[in-house]
């Protein structure tokens, strides 16, 4: 095995394109586990920790979060929970605080397992992933084609994540997760849900329910269309339920040694209500206070 | 391959390390501290649990090189020489270990906590120390341990 340690982005791509097998290496926390339990032995390990632009956030130009692969859950936690607090949320519930220290939303987009806690608030809140190749330069992929199946992304053999690009919260954002503890726990199922007032638009993100992450189309054109933008009211029931419904039937899960494909099912219509009502709440209370 | 690292401030070149080695391996089995504990080897347990540059990190989920040049302290270099740190001698006092397989993690997470916030509540405690398991189920003293040091930390600061 070798050990490939590039201190530039450029000498990244270069190691990467000259060894595509080479396995990135971030905060350790996935791949490290493979190794110890010799389920992967792979022919390099590319460390990334000491590229030091990927440990680095920045507000762009054009309005959107530029957030390099290598800025850990702690921090994005610590210095970006007010503009991206779905994904704040959603970082709190992975592992545990050594595990945030070091594992990072790059690591878990290059392993795009469907149960990464991370792929939902991407997904509900139009992020945008940024890949580089030596050979051809950089692409922008929208998260929602990232996601190609369990475990497969849509990232070349040559490529490396460099950053994820997504607007600051402009509504309520909120993430929610079944799991077996309230710690250390891979997710059962997941949902996060981000709305955008100014658009009165609405964003899902399903985790651990399907072969990939995946939005809720129909759920999100529905409440865009039925939520009262303008005069805030109460939720109604039957609204709640049939977001509910249709978030569920955007899923499509398995029975697997965490939960039955029905308890999936039932707990994303019971997530989804759940995240629309603590939305709402907040979005009614923003109304009332700027009336 | 060679890593170079510094221990408990002290620096080792590190020879004959594999490319897919833990930290974890390399300070117990190469530097010789055995402190840091190697349980499951998924980062489930914070057994291992050492600072990587001042942050708490799971050893067993840092690679070998990725340690290369970077400090790193264990649970051996929390004592001054003979004068246990405050959070070990509480841990003593508060009978919080049992069989000790845990304490080591425990003591170098907690360590860290308590060097952050001033007193933790019970809730940023539970919070801090989730990643450690105590296979003794002893959370109740250690819980004690912890309130114990941070308020004499309190107290002296």
């Amino acid at each position: 095995m070798d050990f490939l340690r590039p201190v530039t982005w450029a000498e990244a791509l270069d190691a990467k394109a000259s060894v595509p097998e080479a396995v990135p290496i971030q905060g350790g926390t996935d791949v490290m586990v493979e190794i110890n339990f010799d389920v992967r032995r792979p022919v390099a390990l590319l460390d990334l920790g000491r590229i030091a632009e990927l440990g680095d956030w920045e507000l762009a130009a054009d309005g959107r979060l530029r957030v390099g692969a290598g800025v850990s859950y702690a921090r994005i936690i610590a210095e970006l929970g007010d503009r991206l607090p779905g994904l704040a949320q959603a970082s709190r519930t992975v592992g545990s605080p050594q595990i945030r220290n070091r594992a990072t939303v790059g690591g878990n987009l290059g392993a795009a397992s469907p149960a990464g806690d991370s792929h939902p608030p991407l997904l509900a809140g139009d992020a945008v992933i940024e890949v580089a190749s030596a050979a051809r330069g950089t692409r922008m992929i929208p998260a929602t084609d990232f996601y190609l199946g369990v475990k497969r992304s849509a990232l070349e053999p040559d490529e490396l994540i460099r950053a994820f690009w997504t607007p600051p919260a402009t509504g309520p954002q909120y993430f929610s997760k079944v799991g077996t503890r309230n710690a250390m726990v891979i997710a059962v199922c997941s949902f996060a849900l981000a709305l955008h007032p100014a658009e009165r638009r609405v964003g899902t993100g399903i985790g651990s329910a399907a072969p990939t992450p995946r939005r809720a189309p129909a759920a999100e054109e529905f409440l865009a269309a039925e939520l009262d933008w303008a005069g805030a009211a109460a939720l109604d029931a039957a609204l709640l339920a049939r977001f509910g419904e249709l978030a569920a039937e955007a899923a499509s899960p398995i029975d697997d040694v965490r939960g039955t494909a029905a308890y999936r099912r039932h707990a994303i219509a019971v997530m989804a209500r759940r995240t629309l009502t603590w939305a709402w709440n907040d979005y009614r209370g923003k109304v009332a206070a700027c009336a | 391959m060679r890593v170079n690292l510094t221990v408990n401030g002290r620096p080792e070149a590190v020879d004959g390390v594999w490319e897919g080695e833990s930290l974890l391996y390399v300070l117990r089995e190469r530097v010789g501290l055995p402190g840091a504990k190697n349980a499951c080897e998924q980062g489930e347990c914070g057994s291992c649990t050492v600072y990587l540059d001042g942050v708490p990190v799971c050893a067993c989920l840092v690679a070998a090189g990725q340690a290369e040049g970077r400090e790193v302290r264990t649970v051996e270099g929390l004592a001054d020489g003979d004068r246990l740190d405050p959070i070990q001698e509480a841990f003593v006092e508060c009978g919080a270990v049992q069989c000790g397989f845990c304490t080591p993690g425990l003591l170098v997470q907690a360590h860290d906590l308590i060097e952050r916030t001033g007193e933790p509540t019970d809730a940023e405690i539970r919070e801090a120390l989730a990643g450690n398991l105590c296979r003794c189920t002893g959370y109740e003293k250690i819980l004690d341990a912890v309130r114990l040091a941070a308020a004499r930390k309190a107290r002296t600061s």
